[in-house]
């Protein structure tokens, strides 16, 4: 169980913010801080690695304290074992994948697991080279498989995903869950894509100017003003064409194209790149297997 | 023409030693002006970029008199542990380690600040100590800026006169420097043995800096 209550002043563009956290996570749980940027999730996970620490407050994780302000206990971040993975710059650009992965390891037997770490998540081949001569993808594989070797007791991922390009983030996404059913590992992300939060967690905070709006199960979370039956998606205007009177528009939605119908009416304001919300009121949708 | 070989190889013998003790205090001193939040951490990168705007007399003069007999300081190390730093080696080691002392912090500073400070975090999450950090992730990847600081101390400390003058003074075998040796040639208007001293320390100059450059080729110039 990881428990969490402290306070951290935060400057945001917006002016001075409060990030002010009180809940606990259950052990090998997979949970999503989901929010939009400067919203303190970043903060979040660097004052539990211990990077950053909060004004006031108490961690506990496993039933060992990491902060206490009251009792004057801040676990340095060498000691609190968490795997942590940025946005980017994770690797040693001096040091070889295979090197890298062994500046993790603690002992013998971790070293012997590098090779098959690497055999499973795809990496064979690579060990011998240099990061700045491999993909993003794959540099987030090796930073993955770092955090991860000398087992650590929660793994904190930093928005791992937001710099590649959407196959390579399709596919580490599918490693994400495959470590996390491998290993059992407490996982907290950090995300504002909410494709992916639907995709990898269970749980999910929605966090806004440092403080937490709304949590529970995803459905809890996104989905239950919409029991009606109405549709509600947010999408991207990629193209506009004009057919008589009406304009029919392209739209990015998640992952997928799609075409609608606009009127004259519902186009004003309206260019390629708008972000627009589509909704649809229909009762009674059909469902069909995917 | 009469010359001696001496005066250079002193030179080049101070030359060594001073970047060795200044590679041993500069790389702490850099790393502390570099991360340090102290609010006192400006006064002391001023006071180490100082010698880079007085004229060498002005330090060679100050330590002259601090290290002189007659004051406190030069007449307590006489007294009670017979050492006197006026018009001695230690004396030229004391002073070329003053005024050389930005060439090596200011590289590996700027080397340190522009290094990405989140592999020092990755490094402390994976639970390496700040020591191992140092040694293994951020000084393999500073190489180009600790070989500008070893490489300009040692060719600054060659190119020394002021400072050396006021404290070392031109006592043969002792502190007469190359750079010394040649001024005292001069007035005694012996410009050839000057002129062979001079195109010595040119020839020396150039190779080690071609060599530095050659070695750097790949990466940023910081001088």
């Amino acid at each position: 169980m990881i428990r969490l209550n402290f306070k951290k002043e935060m400057h945001t563009p917006q002016g001075r913010e409060w990030l002010d956290i009180d809940f606990n996570i259950s052990k090998g749980g997979f949970v999503t801080l989901f929010g939009e940027s400067g919203a303190g999730k970043t903060t979040f996970l660097r004052i539990l690695a211990g990077l950053t620490q909060p004004q006031e407050g108490h961690i506990e994780v496993d039933g060992e304290i990491w902060f206490d302000s009251h009792k004057g206990i801040n676990l340095p971040i060498q000691q609190r074992k968490t795997g942590f993975i940025f946005q980017e710059n994770n690797l040693f650009p001096h040091m070889t994948v295979r090197e890298n992965l062994e500046y993790a390891c603690g002992d013998q037997k971790e070293r012997n697991s590098i090779d098959e770490w690497i055999r499973t998540m795809g990496l064979k081949g690579l060990e011998g080279q240099k990061p700045d001569k491999i993909s993003g993808g794959q540099k987030q594989r090796v930073a993955l498989i770092r955090a991860l070797i000398s087992r650590p007791k929660i793994l904190l991922l930093d928005e791992p995903l937001s710099d590649l390009d959407i196959n390579a983030r399709l596919n580490l996404q599918d490693e994400i869950i495959k470590v996390y059913q491998k290993t059992g590992i407490t996982t907290i992300l950090v995300s504002h894509d909410l494709s992916e939060v639907f995709k990898l967690s269970k749980r999910v905070f929605v966090i806004d100017r440092g403080k937490i709006i709304k949590s529970g199960t995803l459905e809890e979370v996104f989905l239950n003003n919409n029991l009606s039956g109405k549709f509600k998606f947010t999408g991207e205007i990629i193209e506009i064409q004009k057919d008589g009177i009406l304009n029919i528009l392209t739209l990015s939605i998640g992952n997928n194209l799609t075409k609608v119908v606009a009127s004259d009416e519902e186009m004003s304001g309206l260019t390629i790149g708008s972000k627009v919300i589509v909704a649809a009121k229909a009762f009674n949708p059909i469902i069909l297997k995917a | 023409m009469q010359y001696d070989l001496q005066p250079l190889l002193l030179t080049f013998q101070l030359a060594l030693i001073v970047t060795i003790i200044l590679f041993v205090i500069g790389l702490p001193l850099a790393y502390w002006i570099a991360f340090s939040r102290n609010r006192f951490k400006y006064v002391v990168e001023t006071l180490v970029s100082m010698p880079l705007v007085l004229p060498p007399t002005v330090i060679g003069f100050y330590l002259l008199i601090a290290f002189s007999p007659q004051h406190f300081l030069g007449h307590f190390l006489e007294s009670y542990f017979g050492v006197r730093i006026v018009f001695s080696f230690t004396g030229l080691v004391i002073g070329s380690v003053l005024f050389s002392l930005p060439f090596m912090v200011n590289p590996i500073k700027a080397g340190l600040q522009n290094f990405p400070y989140e592999l020092m975090e990755v490094s402390y999450v994976l639970g390496k100590s700040s020591w191992e950090t140092l040694r293994r992730v951020i000084l393999p990847n500073i190489r180009p800026a600790l070989l500008t600081g070893l490489v300009m101390a040692f060719a600054h400390t060659i190119g020394e006169f002021g400072v050396v003058l006021m404290i070392g003074g031109n006592i043969p075998g002792t502190t007469r420097l190359a750079s010394i040796a040649i001024y005292d040639e001069v007035e005694a208007l012996n410009y050839d043995t000057a002129g062979l001293y001079a195109l010595i320390l040119v020839l020396i100059s150039f190779f080690i800096l071609l060599v530095f450059y050659y070695l750097n080729r790949k990466t940023v110039k910081l001088f």
